[in-house]
């Protein structure tokens, strides 16, 4: 019988189909169970924090002040983040005027034309390497570029540097848009006498326009909140955006940065209060992204 | 007292201590080992959430023999199989009334561990599905989650040998098992499901991912194990369950209440259910499938 | 012909790309020349004697990273598995997962701020515990009085941990059912199939989602700049100010004169091959970890 003698070797007593936390087995998967439920907890705490402290520290100072004054400068009271808020929208319109054109057209051209050639090849990685590349260094290369060349610091130098850090997802996303595009489409389009251009412009853009304006979103969204781009090269201004792109600019990112370090308690608020502003406005940039890919997938 | 007749005999429960005979001998070789059951399985109703997948079944099956489930598809068979080793614990809707007997526990009792249970019950799969290690590994997995403390070469090589594996393998334990064919890789389960020699193999349509060769080899391999395991198995092929089976379920679809509900029709002596079947959906099914 | 103008951007990108490592080299040559290989293993930062070397920013970024990486790669896979082993419905296992991902929104300088007012504070406690009990080990031999390397690899680990958490749950999900299936019926627990069949199936791609945390710490700048101290020693405690490559380049840089540039321009190169370097070893282990793997589908 296949019983006798077996159960012994394998080190297990017979008939013991009972659930005891005493079987060593099981108490190890039990305690297993409870440390790994106890690592997510711990790491869902930091998001509950932040938010806490967003709420609890930047709300109160929501108020038509907020948005309407200007930085004050260190140690005075008051004020607002309103050059701020401006800056950031500056900034970021530059590098999208920047990143836009060449993310999506550098797509257009792995997704429609580049297939496996040499060139398609370097062109992904050179969308990989930017990727990963510190932020730090898009600012510094902003900085050789047109700090160095113009001698004075600047929005553009700021919105090329941020530009540089939205190329690659822009690139990415919008490639991936592309390629989704289904295959059947574009042969329809070739057998209706389109050529290769006709069809790409307006059957595949056209039809991949949703993934692509995620990417630019998701991009966007980024680029908000790049502080380190923007250290030295657009630096930082008390005083609102006059249409000069050739100088300083004031941003929400830079902004909390140095405030963060103050020690008066006007400018912590304040420094909070822009975290508030500026979370706020990623997440409901993210979240108009995520309703467009939505009402895609619903077509 | 008919012992292969299905009846909801309550007392067949005190027939389940291990070791024990039961009363009545069969008429088969003496030299045999006295039949008992090995698993009791009553299905009363078996639902997935609102769902009621299968109801009214009740099979108990016999210690060294093969027993088949068959049927259409959607007729509960290999969820009922799934019942003996408690593997429908895993789809979340799962709810049971009914019990299954075996070692003379109702594993779906409260305080019985479903682990436990599957120690001693192996299983088989449809698709073979060896794990990404050495052939070696896949064979000795179940003997390390059990601390054995024997000779590991020497029990890879019996289960092997027991899956008629082992001269296509021996000298390359080391290759991974995903590099052998189809056939070789289900062997390779069923060598990996014996080598902690189970009480009960439970086989869910092992044969049909596999070509007709592969499946023959499979189909005389069940017969070799059955003298030393006891075999349940669910198939699609009559034929299959003609060549191995000794005994058969046949099971239907019931569609009367708008859903779907498995339900046993028949459950017999093999020989005695395909030449001379009792009842009308057997007969129907059978002319069915062989026509 | 749109062909030819899409193909141009695609070279753009590339040139974006190889003028960035122009220009910072460029950029970089006179100070190179200047201090030599000596600025890799200096470890002074004087602007007033021209005395460059970077040898604590490059430990510490590596340092940082590294730490980042065991506490943000523990949490992110133990996040993943939670999230996909079948230990809590669909419903919350969504829900876990938009959370996680909620974590990658926020911006870098947001968690430094954080950091500065919620985290310090917080381990500060605890570490002053730790430095007076176990203060002979090395990890705790200094005080925390404010910024430090803990305080910053922890902020490091939240920030890596939703794309550890992704990938792996990717490389997880591409493990068979029916692999973990066949363990269970041989009487595992659900750790058991856990440790012994699903994350060794599916440790080439969890091992990549290490690297690419791995690479994500590296190029992390601000909340470094804002919590690491910026000192110019290097310690092995925890709890003692350090300093990255980035943090250096994002604090000097605002007010730096032209003799100064030249060094930051010089660190900028260090930090720029040692980012590359890691990535393409990554990428390299992942090919060879991936092929390994075939036959499963």
């Amino acid at each position: 019988m296949a019983q006798s003698g077996v159960d012994h070797a394998l080190g297990a007593p017979p008939q013991h189909l009972f659930r005891s936390l005493r079987n060593r087995r099981t108490a190890l998967n039990a305690v297993l169970t409870i440390t790994a439920f106890a690592l997510s907890a711990l790491a869902m705490l930091p998001l509950f924090s932040v938010l806490y402290m967003l709420i609890v520290r930047g709300a109160p100072l929501l108020s038509a002040d907020l948005f309407t004054q200007l930085t004050p400068g260190a140690g005075s009271v008051g004020g607002g983040i309103g050059n701020a808020i401006l800056g950031t929208l500056v900034v970021v319109v530059v590098a999208t005027l920047f990143s836009l054109p060449l993310g999506f057209m550098a797509a257009v051209y792995l997704a429609e034309y580049g297939g496996d050639a040499k060139l398609a090849i370097t062109v992904r990685f050179a969308g990989k390497v930017l990727t990963g590349m510190p932020s730090i260094l898009a600012g510094v290369f902003a900085y050789a570029l047109v700090v160095a060349t113009t001698g004075r610091f600047s929005a553009l130098a700021g919105g090329i540097a941020t530009g540089i850090l939205m190329v690659p997802v822009v690139m990415l996303t919008a490639e991936q848009a592309l390629l989704m595009v289904p295959s059947k489409m574009k042969l329809a389009a070739l057998a209706m006498g389109a050529n290769r251009s006709q069809t790409v412009i307006q059957i595949v853009i056209r039809t991949a326009m949703p993934g692509i304006l995620t990417g630019v979103m998701l991009a966007l969204a980024r680029a908000m909140g790049e502080t380190a781009p923007l250290l030295f090269t657009a630096l930082f201004s008390d005083y609102w955006f006059e249409g000069k792109l050739l100088e300083p600019i004031a941003s929400l990112a830079v902004l909390i940065y140095n405030f963060s370090g103050s020690p008066f308690p006007n400018q912590a608020n304040l420094a909070w209060a822009g975290s508030l502003v500026l979370v706020v406005s990623v997440l409901v940039v993210n979240v108009i992204a995520q309703l467009v890919t939505r009402r895609q997938e619903e077509q | 007292m008919n012992t292969e007749a299905v009846a909801d005999k309550d007392d067949q429960g005190t027939d389940q201590e291990a070791g024990t005979v039961p009363d009545s001998q069969p008429k088969e070789a003496t030299t045999a080992p006295a039949l008992r059951d090995v698993i009791d399985c009553k299905v009363n109703k078996l639902y997935y959430g609102s769902f009621l997948a299968v109801r009214d079944t009740h099979v108990a099956i016999k210690n060294n023999e093969i027993t088949a489930f068959i049927g259409p598809s959607g007729c509960g068979k290999s969820t009922v199989l799934r019942c003996l080793n408690r593997m429908n614990d895993f789809v979340p809707s799962f709810h049971f009334e009914g019990s299954v007997h075996y070692q003379s526990q109702d594993i779906y009792a409260a305080n019985v561990d479903p682990v436990a249970v599957r120690r001693s019950i192996g299983m088989v799969f449809q698709q073979p599905n060896p794990f990404a290690m050495s052939i070696s590994k896949n064979v000795a997995f179940g003997l390390r989650l059990n601390d054995y403390k024997g000779d590991y070469a020497e029990r890879i090589e019996q289960a092997l040998r027991g899956a008629a594996l082992w001269d296509e393998v021996k000298d390359k334990l080391n290759n991974s098992g995903l590099s052998l064919s189809g056939g070789q890789q289900q062997r390779l389960c069923i060598a990996r499901a014996i080598a902690v020699e189970p009480e009960l193999l439970l086989m869910d349509e092992p044969c049909s991912a596999l070509d007709p060769i592969a499946s023959r080899r499979i189909e005389e391999l069940m017969l070799e194990l059955k003298q030393k395991y006891t075999i349940a198995i669910v198939t699609h092929n009559l034929q299959q369950a003609q060549r191995v089976a000794d005994r058969t379920a046949f099971m239907y679809v019931d569609t009367s209440a708008g859903g779907r509900t498995g339900y046993l029709i028949e459950y017999r002596k093999s020989a005695e259910l395909f030449s001379d079947p009792q009842e009308q959906r057997t007969k129907e099914y059978l002319r069915g499938e062989f026509s | 012909m749109f062909r030819v103008v899409a193909q141009s951007f695609g070279v753009a990108v590339v040139l974006l790309l190889t003028s960035i490592v122009v220009q910072v080299l460029r950029h970089a040559a006179p100070a190179m020349a200047r201090h030599g290989l000596g600025f890799l293993t200096r470890t002074h930062w004087d602007t007033n004697h021209d005395n460059y070397g970077v040898l604590p920013q490059i430990i510490g970024t590596l340092y940082t990273s590294v730490l980042a990486l065991a506490l943000g790669g523990v949490l992110g896979i133990a996040v993943a598995l939670v999230t996909s082993q079948g230990f809590i419905g669909k419903r919350w296992e969504v829900t876990m997962k938009n959370v996680i991902e909620l974590l990658a929104a926020i911006p870098s300088v947001v968690y430094g701020l954080w950091g500065i007012f919620v985290l310090i504070p917080a381990v500060r406690g605890p570490a002053a515990w730790l430095h007076e009990h176990f203060g002979s080990f090395p990890l705790f031999s200094t005080e925390l009085s404010g910024p430090g390397i803990f305080p910053a690899a922890l902020v490091l680990a939240i920030m890596i941990l939703p794309t550890i958490t992704a990938v792996s749950r990717e490389a997880l999900a591409a493990v068979p059912k029916r692999l973990p299936a066949a363990a269970y019926g041989l009487g595992a627990t659900r750790w058991e199939v856990i440790f012994r069949v699903v994350l060794p199936t599916a440790s080439g791609g969890i091992f990549g989602a290490l690297v690419l945390g791995f690479g994500r710490a590296l190029g992390e700048t601000m909340a470094l700049a804002m919590l690491v101290g910026n000192a110019n020693a290097f310690g092995w405690s925890l709890f003692s100010p350090g300093s990255t490559l980035a943090a250096l380049l994002a604090n000097h840089f605002p007010e730096a004169g032209k003799v100064e540039v030249g060094a930051l321009m010089y660190a900028a190169v260090v930090l720029l091959l040692i980012t590359l370097g890691v990535n393409a070893i990554g990428s390299l282990i992942m090919l060879r970890t991936t092929r390994a793997l075939k036959g499963l589908h």
